[in-house]
């Protein structure tokens, strides 16, 4: 016989001791599925039929019960289950995680359990046992449909049971193999002029008559009606003919909206109040006849509450669904996606308060809906209500899956009167499009986690380093509307054996061949501190696109997250120029986005770094100077009057010298820069801009609009010098060494190697983006003025770089996978926990020197 | 770094004696932290000088020698193998070791006698300035000379150096010379390099006991010497003195309290904590979060009170959660004290469900931290999603400042402000607040009230509608 379960439900094991329940699971379900009391007991008192531990076996049972549920896992319970008393605690589960009961029923002969009960050496507790758990089953089994129980199975003979196939079937409101394309629309309200009008503006053909329609579909799209076909409008059947026809040729899937649920109630004879515009749709229908009616009530009735779409990425539901009813099957499932939740406060009319449910929605499923009039849709972390009030004279609208994109068309006219103006003021729909980033979640971000990033892998975030993220993030850090990405930390490379340096070209290159990279880049790196610069075309994309009002039209932040300048009117003259520049070159226009994102070093160093220069780095200078000076006075003295210290004096001359090259190496990076003419942007990524991730370029395509990017603004922005390298051709490579070494011996900060590609493989994965080789010179910044004495070169060589190179990886991944969530309109707590993420890290303990 | 110690008692070539240093040879004497060497850059009968040349191994400072441990920096870039330190202490105390101790095997009178003697040290670190310096020296009986060190001379925007070359002159025996040294270098430095531990104690009476105690700048000597490690100093002050450590805790009690005396009629904080007790003691509030606890002030008041049964401290900071913490010493309260009583890490702009359910919040002098763009976030979080039936809030009355005789014009009062507001800016805020969020609003002044500029602190209490 076969016994039919849903794919995800709680299934009861039922029937008194030795009819075979548990071979009967190990034979059907996986081991994990399978919850059994005496395995609990066991777990509970070290022996499975210990009586007096039932209790507290059950409490085991039940909470992993209740984990497997959440986590929507299907789950057996293995115990006798033979009292209403013990069902009923199973049937309360399930409802709680609006998941089916099902019961599988072994009424097998008395016998039969005593025998097996009687063959086993830990069972023996007497036939009076199995003799009552069976009375206890024949006097309640008739009721387990009205005990809640949706599946009943009963097994009444060995035969049944030796026979059983259990067959798992998907719930109705899963479609997860429909992967579209969808058009999902909007509220029609028995608009029918507009939805005609609207389907062909999506490419669906309409012909026929109204009475008898006939819809074809663009080639393998799928509309999907968000509910809510009927009442208020003009013309409720004619919709309803259409919709029936579409949902019954297979171009259209519905789900029911409140009124049609409500009007389904009215055909089936219930006694409904008749508001809210269900008068005009029971006057249209006057004139139908009774098979039509029929046709009606049965169609909506058929409706399934919701559907998860496209492998679970698409949930569709009339007034939404919050993440743990999606997929499920409940009565308040079905209340959820009819009506939405409300809070059980009233408002200041008597009206109840809706709950904002998109607000506190964190599920990776997009959730289009309608129910609500909105003047505009506007997403909400990855949830998005189309009803635009077509009825009340706003429009109709679609959404086009996996697209993202909205049609619509205006309503014909008012049709029916709102009962609060509609549209609503446009700055309601300002300060729709602001609420969602004005409010992360501590649960977003603090805590132990791991992130997804589709470049690397999981990468995870330590509670600690989180702890002191939250801190710098919440104390200095920008508005995180703003703040779409962080900048990696980046690795050296291995460090050099011998010779007099640490780091140098020849050990990246070694590094990117072994990996079979076959080109590569070298950037010049500029010395000044690092910008990331976020610019709209106005303040009205800002606000469209980051959900930022008031603060002006873009940011130029640090590594950390801080805003780069105190100064606002200096970020504004900045990013105006910038904006100029991008327009004067063209690139505005190539690259179709009226927003960018740049990566850049802004110099001088002193501008931003002034107060480590003024602490740590002048004082160092001038106290080595001074006290090397006088040293070398006593000595040279001391050696006039026949003392034999030469060798003590060669030796502070030589500090003395390196101290000097120090205090050269800093200054070079410094200059007094009062305002914009003094400062230089030099940018090397165009990180992201409308529909581009540009991270994920080669790095051909970033130097190129850079360098049109500098041409058209020389004063401001600073191109940066490269060569490319081909790994194959020892002279390229020698070229690119000699470069190097040009430009660190004349006071330059070194240069970074990147793979030509961008994003390059190797057979370990990611490699590393970028790598680079800082100069002799520069280093004395880094390692102090004296790092070059042999002596201390060899220590320093002795220094962990493999963690750093992880790091630096991790950090890129979450970077890179910031810039994809929100160039993929991701909501925003979604691009805020990569963000958030970079900075964590940053907070490891690894050699902040490397 | 460097010292040159000069005499110019005839035959001032004594001086090798004294310091058992051949005038006519380099030595050297190996270090933990790197090598000592002495050498004369002049030596005659008229004047001779003594160098101490210590060269500090920069790399060992942040590695550590070599053994698996770290150093005691993190930083490679450091002035500390050039200014004088307590480095130069250490190898004075093992180069100069006899003559700190006053023995002299060939001239012991001399040792034992005043004599014209000068020391020289081009790199001192003095963040307090030139009068740190002075007032440690001149109450010895030296005559003082300072240089400043400039910073950069290509950079004279940067302004000055903390460095000065010092020279002091007196008529000191030797040993004198050399504990002041070795006490008093390390102390205007102000950093030590290596744990500060009990012998430290036990090296400050050896070396300064006969001096320090009368020293005018004593306590900040042996704060400074001992790091600001204040049991230590506790306890190096009652050796010093020869007196009983609790003593010494009392009569350090006794000035705080007079400070706090002379404080009072100013403590504008405990006014502050004041009104925002009395508001809450009146509202009948049972359960308080304190949002931005900082170190605890409040919540110390508030858990004196039975009224108060729950009480949540928030803060973003973990080092002020720690300190809080610690004041209210949580680990010894008794169980239904501690349960009365939690401490978290949490920030105001991230919605935080642990916020929900509260009588009354606070946000004592907390939203002048936040950037402005930021405070929306802040406030839907506390209106929208608390919902508390009390909010309390203070922040600077921005007009009040120009009565702060300290405080330049046009500057706020914590270099961390970002915003200090007029009380019409902050009654325009929180107005606006009040009427979208559904809570009635009262304005009340915290402070001696000025008839012109109102009063320095200014306090909002929203009272959510029934």
């Amino acid at each position: 016989m076969s016994i039919r379960i849903p794919q995800l439900c709680l299934v009861a094991l039922v029937g008194p001791s030795g009819s075979g329940k548990s071979s009967f699971a190990r034979r059907h379900f996986a081991a994990t599925e399978v919850l059994s009391s005496d395995t609990c007991r066991g777990w509970v008192s070290d022996d499975e039929n210990a009586q007096h531990a039932s209790q507290d076996a059950f409490d085991v049972l039940y909470y992993v019960v209740r984990k497997r549920l959440a986590a929507g896992r299907l789950t057996v319970v293995d115990a006798t289950n033979v009292r209403p008393e013990d069902r009923k605690r199973i049937v309360e589960l399930a409802r709680e995680y609006h998941v089916f009961a099902a019961a599988i029923v072994f009424d097998l002969p008395e016998r039969l359990c005593q025998d097996r009960n009687a063959a086993r050496a830990d069972r023996q507790f007497g036939p009076h046992v199995v003799r009552s758990q069976l009375q206890a089953l024949h006097r309640s089994m008739r009721n387990l449909q009205r005990e809640g129980f949706r599946y009943i199975n009963v097994l009444r003979s060995t035969a049944d049971v030796d026979t059983a196939q259990i067959e798992r079937t998907p719930l109705w409101n899963d479609k997860r193999e429909d992967h579209g394309p969808f058009d999902l629309i909007g509220d029609v309200h028995g608009c029918y002029g507009e939805l005609l009008a609207l389907l062909r503006e999506l490419g669906y053909v309409v012909a026929g008559t109204r009475e008898q329609p006939q819809v074809q579909a663009p080639a393998g799209r799928k509309a999907v009606f968000v509910g809510d076909l009927v009442d208020r409008g003009p013309d409720s059947p004619g919709v309803l003919r259409l919709v029936m026809h579409m949902v019954g040729n297979g171009t259209a899937l519905c789900v029911p909206g409140n009124h049609d649920v409500k009007l389904q109630r009215k055909l089936a004879g219930r006694d409904v109040r008749i508001t809210h515009g269900l008068a005009e749709t029971l006057q249209q229908l006057e004139g139908e006849d009774t098979a039509f009616l029929q046709q009606i009530e049965r169609f909506v009735d058929g409706l399934v509450s919701h559907y998860v779409l496209d492998g679970g990425k698409l949930v569709v539901a009339h007034a939404g669904l919050s993440e743990e009813l999606q997929g499920r099957s409940s009565a308040r499932v079905r209340e959820f996606a009819l009506y939405g939740e409300t809070t059980g406060e009233t408002d200041a009319c008597g009206l109840p308060v809706r709950y904002d449910w998109a607000q506190d929605y964190r599920g990776r499923a997009m959730v289009v809906y309608g129910h609500t009039p909105v003047p505009e849709p506007e997403w909400v972390n990855q949830t998005l209500c189309i009803d635009t009030g077509c009825v009340f004279g706003g429009r109709l609208t679609a959404l086009r899956y996996p697209e993202r994109e909205l049609v619509s068309v205006p309503a014909m006219r008012i049709h029916y009167a709102p009962a609060a103006p509609f549209p609503a003021a446009p700055e309601a729909a300002a300060t729709a499009a602001v609420r969602e980033g004005s409010l992360l979640e501590l649960g977003d971000v603090a805590g132990k986690r791991t992130i997804e990033t589709r470049v690397f892998h999981r990468v995870g975030v330590r509670e600690e380093n989180a702890v002191a993220a939250l801190e710098v993030m919440s104390r200095f850090a920008l508005d995180p509307r703003w703040l779409i990405y962080l900048p990696p930390t980046m690795a050296p490379p291995a460090t050099a054996t011998d010779g007099d340096l640490l780091e140098r070209p020849q050990e990246a290159v070694a590094a990117y061949r072994h990996e079979g990279v076959p080109e590569l880049v070298c950037e010049e790196k500029h010395m000044g501190s690092r910008a990331v610069v976020v610019l709209c075309r106005d303040e009205t994309v800002a606000l469209r696109r980051f959900g930022i009002a008031g603060d002006g039209r873009g940011v130029i932040y640090t590594r950390s997250g801080r805003r780069f300048f105190a100064d606002r009117a200096l970020e504004a003259a900045l990013l105006a120029r910038l904006d100029a520049a991008l327009e004067s070159a063209g690139i505005w226009q190539e690259l179709a986005s009226d927003w960018v994102v740049l990566d850049a070093e802004l110099l001088p160093w002193s501008a931003k770094a002034q107060e480590l220069l003024q602490n740590q780095y002048a004082p160092t200078g001038a106290a080595a100077l001074a006290a090397l000076g006088a040293a070398e006075t006593a000595l040279a003295a001391a050696i006039a009057r026949g003392v034999a210290a030469g060798e003590a004096l060669a030796r502070v001359r030589t500090r003395h010298d390196a101290a000097q090259r120090f205090v050269d190496a800093y200054g070079r990076y410094c200059w007094s820069a009062q305002g914009l003419a003094d400062l230089r942007l030099a940018p090397f990524h165009v990180l992201a801009s409308e529909g581009n991730v540009g991270l994920a370029r080669e790095h051909r395509w970033h130097l190129g609009l850079i360098g049109r990017l500098a041409a058209a603004d020389p004063a401001l922005i600073r191109a940066t010098r490269h060569c490319f390298v081909d790994l194959s051709d020892e002279a390229s490579v020698a070229a690119a060494v000699a470069w190097w070494e040009q430009l660190t011996a004349e006071g330059g900060e070194g240069m970074v190697l990147k793979p030509a590609s961008g994003l390059a493989r190797g057979a370990r994965g990611l490699l590393q983006p970028a790598v680079k080789c800082r100069g002799r010179e520069y280093l004395r910044i880094i390692y102090g003025p004296e790092y070059t004495e042999p002596e201390n070169l060899q220590r320093l060589r002795v220094r962990g770089v493999r963690r750093k190179q992880s790091l630096a990886l991790r950090e890129f991944a979450l970077g890179i996978e910031a810039l994809y969530r929100f160039v993929e309109h991701e909501p925003l707590y979604r691009v805020h926990e990569c963000v958030f993420g970079v900075l964590a890290l940053e907070s490891e303990p690894v050699d902040a020197r490397l | 770094m460097l010292l040159n110690l000069t005499t110019t008692h005839e035959p001032a070539t004594d001086l090798g004696y004294l310091l058992a240093k051949h005038p006519q040879k380099l030595q050297s004497f190996e270090l933990a932290f790197g090598r000592a060497q002495v050498f004369y850059p002049q030596a005659d009968a008229q004047r001779c000088t003594a160098s101490l040349l210590l060269d500090i191994d920069p790399v060992g400072l942040v590695r550590g020698r070599g053994d698996g441990s770290e150093g005691p920096l993190a930083q490679y870039v450091n002035d500390r193998p050039y200014a004088a330190s307590s480095f130069l202490a250490v190898a004075i105390a093992r180069v100069y070791r006899s003559a700190l101790a006053g023995a002299s095997a060939d001239r012991d009178a001399l040792a034992q006698t005043p004599i014209p003697l000068e020391a020289e040290v081009p790199v001192l670190r003095a963040r307090g300035g030139e009068d740190a310096i002075r007032r440690c020296f001149e109450p010895l009986g030296y005559a003082v000379q300072l240089e400043p060190l400039a910073l950069d001379a290509r950079f004279p925007e940067w302004g000055a150096s903390p460095y000065w070359r010092l020279r002091i002159s007196g008529c000191v025996r030797l040993r004198e010379l050399l504990s002041h040294l070795y006490v008093l270098l390390p102390a205007i430095d102000g950093d030590k390099h290596y744990f500060v531990g009990d012998d430290e104690v036990d090296k400050l009476v050896a070396k300064a006991g006969d001096w320090l105690a009368a020293h005018p700048q004593r306590d900040w000597i042996a704060n400074r010497y001992l790091k600001r490690r204040r049991s230590l100093v506790r306890s190096a002050l009652a050796r010093l003195l020869g007196a009983e450590e609790d003593e010494v805790d009392r009569a350090e009690q006794a000035r705080e309290a007079a400070e706090e005396a002379i404080e009072r009629p100013l403590s504008l904080n405990e006014q502050r904590m004041g009104s925002v007790l009395s508001v809450l003691r009146q509202s009948g509030a049972r359960k308080v979060v304190d949002l931005g606890c900082g170190e605890g002030r409040l919540l110390g008041l508030l858990l004196k009170e039975k009224q108060f049964e729950g009480i949540l401290g928030i803060d973003v900071s973990l080092r002020a959660l720690d300190i809080a913490a610690d004041r209210l010493h949580l680990e010894r309260l008794p169980p239904s004290q501690r349960a009365r009583l939690q401490l978290a890490q949490g920030a105001l702009t991230y919605r935080d469900r642990r916020f929900e359910g509260f009588d009354a919040a606070c946000a004592i002098e907390v939203i002048e931290h936040m950037d402005p763009p930021r405070l929306p976030a802040f406030v839907r979080n506390v209106f929208e999603f608390a919902r508390p039936g009390l909010v309390v809030v203070t922040t600077p009355n921005a007009e009040y400042n120009a009565l702060f005789a300290d405080l330049p014009a046009g500057r706020m009062r914590h270099p961390d402000h970002r915003f200090e507001w007029t009380r019409a800016e902050f009654q325009a805020w929180a107005e606006a607040v009040a009427s979208r969020h559904g809570y009635g609003l009262r304005l009340l002044p915290v402070g001696p009230l000025d008839p012109l500029l109102g009063a320095p602190t200014q306090m909002a209490l929203f009272t959510r509608d029934a």
